[in-house]
Order: C-alpha cells, then structure tokens, then sequence
C-alpha cells in the first residue's frame, strides 16, 4: 500500500438535452424577465478594438441535418491576441471585449450568428504561434459530453500552414473541417459536422 | 493581467488533468436513440491544453439578479409562488484536486413539480405552472459553496422507448476558471428507483459515476416548517501546478 493520492473524479457529464435554451439562453425561448439578457448574446459594443466579423454556424448530424436544438459557445483572445482572463499573464485584454460567446442554433434553419472581432495570435509552448482560431464548444439533445474544436480563418493560409494544432492532425484531408468558409457577404460559414466523410476533427484537450 | 475576482488568490495557468474518457458517457449510447446520429465516430485528437483552454471567461457576482437563485419566486407574480415541494439545493464546486473553485457560474434548469418544462417543444400533458419558469443561476463564493431554492421538479415521459421516463432532476451548466473545464450534468435525488431505469442515466458506464450525481437528503441543512435540503457537490478537472514546468509567459 501506498499512501493515497486522494484525487476525486470529475461529475460525470449528461447530455444538455432539448430545453437547454431554458437554462441557458430563456429569451431566445420566451422565458422573458427572469434575466434582462441571455447571457453571451452581445461580444462587441463601439469600443471593442479589432476588426468585426459575422460567423454562421451550424451544427449538422449524421444524415446531414442541421440540429434545431443545439447551443455552442466560443471563447477567443482579442484583437492582440490576448484572453480576458485572470490566467492570462502576458497582459491585459482589451476591457471591451469578454471573448466568450453563447448563442442557440435557431429552431427553424439550425443556424446561429455570432457578432465578434477577428481575434490575434496567441503563443503556443516554445515560442511557436497559433493560427488566429475561436474554440467551439458544442452541446444538444443526444450529445452526451460537450464536444470541443476550432475555428481557423481561410485567409491566414500562411498562419494555419504553421499552426502547431493543426499540424497534429494526421489525416491532412481532415484539416478543412476546422477552417471556416468566406461566404460572399463577407461573413464566415462554420458547419461542424458531427459524423461522416466531413466529420470535424473534435479535441480531447 | 484581467481584474481577479478572487481576491488574494494568485490565478493558476497549469494545463488541466486529462479527462477520464471512460468515466464520462461514451457519445454513441444506441438505447439514448438520439446519440445514435450525433456522436462523433472519429477518433478524439487529444492535445495537451493551450493557452486558449487553460483560460477562460469570468462571471462576476455583479450580473446577477436578487432573484436569481431564487426559481420559487423569480418567474412569479408578486405575493405568489410555485407549486410543489419546496427544497434548498447547496453544495460546493471542488476541482480534482480537492480544492474549492470560487467565481465559478452555475445555471440550472428544471421541469416544474408536476414534470412540465416551459418551452415549446415541450408535449407533455402535465399542467404548466403560471408561476414557475425553471431556470436560475449563482456564482460560488470564495470557498467554492453554492445554494439555491427551487421546488422539486417531476419525473417525466419521453419519446425514446415507448414507456422512457426520466428521473427526476436539474440541470447544471458549471464553468470553471479554464474552458477546459466547461462541464453539463444533471442532478438526480436520492432514493429515486426511477434513476436506474433511465437511458440518459445509464449512458455513464460506471455506477459510482452515477452515485456522484445523485444529491443526499440533508435533514441538517433543512430549514424548520420552509423547505427541505439536497447537498450536491460538483467536481470539475482539475490542473497541473505550474511550479517545474517552462512558464508559458516566460521561455
């Protein structure tokens, strides 16, 4: 015998399940004057420094539907690549800027929209930079355990050709699942697909 | 550095404990016939964290309501209140290592005492009730502790198997100091038969897994002639200490 590590287990996760939005985003299901606002509806105002861009995202299953109950949030650094964060010790972030994010695909389209900036580069270990990226982190009715992945910028070739994330990813024709499309309004199309040939690369990090 | 809500305490940046993957459900779980189409079938690209997972968002005490944590009277007409068992959940956020986790922002929803949500994809025929909207939130205190009222929701029917009913039980959404560390379960309640009879529930492979979501009758904490207590505990991953690695700063 030895003496015990006494460790506890992590809360075994359960599924969000399909009235998430009553927790999580009341509003947006008609639960109106319990909070003034959903939480993580609103990332930027006037002041937030950096360049502004929409991202549609979906959420699509097996047979290529989209989830009409799905909520994802994202969490980013800021414009200089820093995270408002109290374990962010390279230094301040931009106090305009929360970097983090909820929002429900719709019930209708399965789509959601986030208004935020594009964020800068953060650090990796040994100096190496990431590519710009936003984490996802994705929950629904019939997803047991929040699934976590990235969104990557198609016009930061040169960034994601050197992103050390991406770099671990063996089967290189998976690597496009991580990087979102320019639609010709300008905005960013992230479709995260949860199985088949286009199946997103998702992290156990 | 961001403004530290917690005080004196010196913010920990190490990566966190790698999750016990097969603590957790599995995604594909066929008798929870929903998985079925939304697990991923690819292998999970496991990384040691980044900055991007070992930090993340901060909730401060501030942006909450007085009748947050308060889901007995924070959807009801004034001088009313929702029907059913009145209860006191409380209990502390602790992280792998024991430790108390302050600041950390816990939402919770649940059906109403008669199984009902409020939502409209909702069919069951139970009754809504007028005063009751199901959700509420708070932030643990500087020792990771946490306490809300609430009634107690009912068991209900499902459409998966024929004759699926769930347990009764909340909802939690827990975020810790890291995203990493962003978690979903749900809280059941002690002596239920209906818990072993659940799909959901049995998606966890382990029965002390289980056991852990299951919230104790506390007749100490209960309060006299008002409401009964559950003591739920929750345990989120915890983190490497930072001491002999390179300091991601530094280097």
């Amino acid at each position: 015998m030895a003496q015990a590590l006494n460790r506890l287990k992590e809360s075994a996760s359960q599924t969000a399940g399909p009235y998430v939005h009553i927790g999580l985003t009341p509003n947006f299901c008609d639960i109106k004057g319990v909070y003034p606002a959903d939480l993580g509806a609103t990332m930027v105002n006037e002041k937030t420094k950096g360049e502004r861009i929409t991202i549609r995202a979906r959420v699509l299953d097996g047979t290529g539907t989209p989830l009409k109950d799905a909520l994802i949030e994202i969490w980013q650094a800021d414009a200089d690549g820093l995270y408002n964060s109290p374990s962010e010790m390279r230094g301040t972030a931009d106090p305009h800027f929360a970097g983090w994010g909820r929002k429900a695909t719709d019930m209708d389209t399965g789509e959601c929209v986030f208004e935020t900036i594009k964020p800068g580069r953060v650090p990796f270990k040994n100096g190496r930079k990431m590519a710009p990226h936003i984490s996802f982190w994705i929950v629904a009715r019939g997803i047991n355990i929040g699934l976590q992945t990235r969104m990557y910028f198609p016009e930061e070739e040169a960034a994601n050709a050197e992103d050390p994330v991406l770099a671990r990813i063996e089967h290189k024709v998976r690597v496009p699942t991580l990087i979102a499309q320019r639609a010709a309004d300008g905005a960013y199309v992230f479709d995260i697909h949860l199985q088949g040939e286009k199946e997103t690369v998702f992290f156990d990090i | 550095m961001s403004a530290d809500p917690f005080s004196n305490r010196k913010p920990e940046t190490g990566a966190f404990f790698q999750r016990d993957r097969l603590w957790h459900p599995p995604a594909f779980t066929p008798d929870y016939k929903t998985s079925v189409l939304r697990s991923p079938q690819k292998a999970l690209l496991s990384l040691d964290n980044t900055l991007s997972e070992i930090t993340g968002p901060v909730f401060g005490h501030n942006m909450l309501g007085e009748l947050d944590n308060d889901l007995i009277h924070n959807f009801a007409k004034p001088g009313e209140s929702a029907i059913g068992p009145r209860i006191i959940v409380y209990g502390r956020v602790l992280d792998e290592r024991g430790k108390g986790v302050p600041g950390a922002l816990l939402e919770f929803w649940q059906a109403n005492a008669g199984g009902r949500y409020r939502h409209k994809k909702e069919g069951y025929l139970a009754a809504l009730d007028p005063n009751f909207g199901g959700c509420g939130r708070t932030i643990t205190n500087e020792e990771g502790n946490y306490a809300f009222r609430t009634i107690q929701p009912g068991p209900y029917p499902w459409p998966n198997g024929v004759n699926d009913w769930r347990p009764a039980h909340i909802h939690f959404s827990v975020f810790g100091h890291g995203f990493a560390q962003r978690l979903i379960t749900q809280m059941y309640f002690e002596g239920d038969p209906m818990i072993w009879q659940c799909p959901i529930v049995k998606t966890i492979p382990d029965r002390a897994a289980v056991e852990s979501l299951i919230a104790a009758l506390d007749r100490e904490a209960t309060i006299p002639m008002d409401a009964r207590a559950y003591k739920f505990d929750i345990v989120l991953r915890g983190r490497r200490s930072s001491l002999f690695e390179n300091r991601l700063e530094g280097n």
